[in-house]
C-alpha cells in the first residue's frame, strides 16, 4: 500500500516546550488512521505540521510525496483539514463560505455541482442560505467537515470532530466519515473518544508528552493488554483466598470483579475453587481490555 | 500562480466591506464632509494657501487622499485581524495560496475601497465646492499609489497585531498622525523650516502633496519626487510584508 503521509524526524520546539520529539511515521493511503493522546501530548501540533499551519523546528512531512513546505501548493491540494474551534467567517452564509474556499483551491463554477452534493451530504441544503453565525454548534460542525472536502482531496484530517456535539450527531459524523472512507478517502482522526477511534480506526498511534509511545494496528494494540477482566455474581456470601487477593478490583457481599493476567491466570482453576467451597453461582461476566484501557496503561507509563 | 485563488480572496475581501456599504463606504464620506464643512466655515476667506484657490479647494484634495489612506488601511487591517480573532483565517492558510498572491489580493481590495470612498467624497465635493482638474493621470496614480501604501500597512499591521487594542492603537499613534499631519489641512510652507524638514521625513505628505498638484498643477515639492519617495516607500513595505509572510510571523508558528 502506498503512502498518503511520511513523517520522519519531527521535532517541534516552542520556547521551553518540547511539544514534539523525532516522531517518524508513515499513514498509508485509504486508511483509517487514528491519533491519540492526552492534552498536551501533540496531537494538534503533528496535525498543524502536516496542514501547514506549523512549521516543524527539524524533520519534513511529505503529502503523497510532496513536501509540505516546498510542495505546499501541491499538498495542500490534496488535504482537507477539519479544524478543532468551531470557526467561521460571520459575513457569509454557507453556500457562501463553500464557494469561497472551493475557489481557493483554484476550483471553478464547475465545482458547484459538488457543492449542492456535499450540500445533501451534510443535510445543509436547507441551511444553504443562512449566515453561519445563525446555525447550531452541530451544524457549523458539518459546514466545517464540507469546507475540508470541497476540493475533493485525497486525505482528510479531523481534529476532533465530535468534540462537544450530541451523540445524534456523533453518530452521524461517524456514518459519514466511515462512507468517505468506503469510497477510498484516507482518514486522519484525532479525538478523545477513545471508543471512536476503537470503532473507526484501522491503524492508531499514541502520543505521549511529544513522544510516540506505541503505534499499531488496532487489533494487535488490544493483543498487547495483558489483563482481562472477569465478575462473579454469587447466590450467597463468598471469601476470597489469599492468593486472589492482589487481583480483586472490586467486591460487594455477593458480587467479585477481578483483573486477571491473559496468559497466567486461569479462570478454570478460579471457578473450581469457588465450586469447591459449595459457592453457587448465579451470573459470569468476562470484559476485554478497550483501548480505553490499553491508553491509560500507556499514557500512564510515560507519566 | 493560482490565479483563481488569489482572484477569489480579492472577491472575499470586496464582499467583506460591500456588505456593510454604510460602515465601511457611506460613513467616512459623511466624516470628511464634515471636516470639510467646519474648516472651510472657520477658515474660507481668512487662508488663502496656494494663490487664487479658496481654502476650501485646497481642503479637499487633502481630505479626499486623507479617506481613501485611512479607509485603505482599514480594510485590510481590520479584515485580518478579524480572521486572526475568530480564528476562519485558518481556511485561507490550509489553501494553496502564495504570500504574494496572499498579498496582491488584500490590497488590490483596500485599493478598490479606498477608490471608492475617494471617488464617493470627489463626487459630494462637486456640490459644494468648485474643485479644478490639472491632469486626471496624476490624480489616480497617487490616489492608486497611496491606498496601495496604506492597504500594505494595513497587512502588516493585521499581522503584527494579535489583539483589536493593538490594531487600534497603530491606527490611532501612527496613520492618524501621519495623515493629519502630512499638510491635508496647510501647506508645509506655511511651517517654520524645522517642521517643514520633519514634514519631507513623512512619506504621507507625499501622497497628499502629489494628489494635491493632480487639481491644481501647484505642489509643495515637485510631483515626480513626490512619485519616487511613495513608490520606494511602496517598495520597501511590500518587501516588509512579503518578509514577514515568508517567515509566518504571528500567522503560522
Amino acid at each position: 500500500m502506498s503512502t498518503a503521509i511520511a513523517i520522519s524526524g519531527v521535532s517541534k520546539r516552542f520556547a521551553e516546550i518540547q511539544a514534539l520529539d523525532n516522531i517518524s511515521f508513515d499513514i498509508c493511503q485509504g486508511e483509517f488512521f487514528g491519533l491519540l493522546g492526552a492534552n498536551g501530548a501533540g496531537k494538534s501540533t503533528l496535525i498543524n505540521i502536516i496542514a501547514g499551519l506549523v512549521r516543524a523546528t527539524t524533520g519534513s512531512v511529505k503529502v503523497l510525496s510532496y513536501d509540505v513546505v516546498k510542495q505546499y501548493r501541491q499538498a495542500r491540494q490534496r488535504l482537507g483539514v477539519v479544524p478543532q474551534e468551531l470557526v467561521y467567517d460571520p459575513f457569509f452564509n454557507v453556500r457562501e463560505v463553500l464557494q469561497l474556499q472551493a475557489g481557493y483551491f483554484a476550483c471553478g463554477k464547475a465545482n458547484y455541482r459538488w457543492i449542492d452534493e456535499l450540500l445533501e451530504l451534510l443535510d445543509l441544503t436547507e441551511k444553504a442560505k443562512e449566515n453561519l453565525y445563525a446555525l447550531s454548534g452541530g451544524m457549523k460542525r458539518r459546514v466545517l467537515i464540507a469546507q475540508a472536502l470541497v476540493h475533493k482531496p485525497d486525505i482528510v484530517v479531523l481534529d476532533e470532530p465530535t468534540a462537544g456535539v450530541d451523540v445524534e450527531l456523533r453518530k452521524s459524523l461517524w456514518q459519514m466519515t466511515n462512507q468517505l472512507h468506503q469510497q477510498g478517502m484516507t482518514i486522519v482522526l484525532t479525538t478523545h473518544y477513545l471508543e471512536e477511534a476503537e470503532a473507526l480506526c484501522d491503524r492508531i498511534a499514541i502520543l505521549s508528552h511529544g513522544k510516540l509511545k506505541i503505534l499499531d494496528a488496532k487489533h494487535q494494540l488490544l493483543d498487547r493488554y495483558p489483563y482481562r477482566w472477569l465478575c462473579l455474581y454469587f447466590h450467597q456470601k463468598f471469601v476470597v483466598p489469599d492468593a486472589l487477593q492482589a487481583k480483586v478490583v472490586t467486591q460487594t457481599e455477593q458480587q467479585l470483579t477481578l483483573k486477571l493476567h491473559k496468559q497466567q491466570d486461569s479462570i478454570g482453576e478460579i471457578l473450581e475453587y469457588f465450586h469447591q467451597q459449595g459457592l453457587i453461582l448465579q451470573d459470569l461476566q468476562m470484559k476485554e481490555p478497550s483501548l480505553q484501557d490499553v491508553f491509560l496503561e500507556l499514557t500512564q507509563e510515560a507519566s | 500562480m493560482n490565479w483563481v485563488g488569489m482572484w477569489t480572496l480579492f472577491y472575499k475581501e470586496l464582499m467583506r466591506f460591500l456588505k456593510v456599504t454604510i460602515q465601511t463606504l457611506l460613513t467616512p464620506v459623511i466624516t470628511s464632509l464634515l471636516y470639510l464643512v467646519v474648516f472651510s466655515h472657520v477658515l474660507e476667506g481668512h487662508v488663502e494657501v496656494y494663490p487664487n484657490v479658496s481654502y476650501t479647494a485646497f481642503l479637499m484634495p487633502g481630505l479626499i487622499m486623507m479617506t481613501i489612506l485611512q479607509n485603505a488601511y482599514a480594510n485590510s487591517s481590520s479584515s485580518l485581524i478579524q480572521s486572526k480573532m475568530t480564528g476562519n483565517l485558518v481556511f485561507l492558510l490550509l489553501a494553496p495560496i502564495s504570500n504574494i498572491e496572499f498579498f496582491i489580493a488584500f490590497v488590490t481590495a483596500a485599493i478598490v475601497r479606498g477608490l471608492m470612498v475617494g471617488f464617493g467624497l470627489y463626487i459630494a465635493s462637486l456640490f459644494v465646492v468648485d474643485l479644478p482638474t490639472y491632469s486626471w493621470l496624476w490624480i489616480v496614480l497617487f490616489a492608486l499609489l497611496g491606498s496601495a501604501i496604506l492597504g500594505a500597512m494595513g497587512v502588516i499591521a493585521g499581522i503584527w497585531a494579535d489583539t483589536y487594542e493593538k490594531i487600534s492603537a497603530f491606527q490611532n499613534f501612527i496613520i492618524v498622525p501621519s495623515t493629519f499631519l502630512s499638510g491635508v489641512f496647510y501647506s508645509i510652507n506655511s511651517l517654520s523650516e524645522f517642521w517643514q524638514i520633519v514634514s519631507k521625513f513623512n512619506p504621507f505628505f507625499y501622497l497628499i502633496d502629489g494628489f494635491r498638484y493632480g487639481f491644481f498643477g501647484i505642489s509643495d515639492v515637485l510631483p515626480f519626487k513626490s512619485l519616487l519617495v511613495a513608490t520606494i516607500f511602496l517598495g520597501l513595505l511590500s518587501s516588509g510584508c512579503l518578509w514577514l509572510l515568508s517567515i509566518g510571523y504571528k500567522i503560522r508558528q
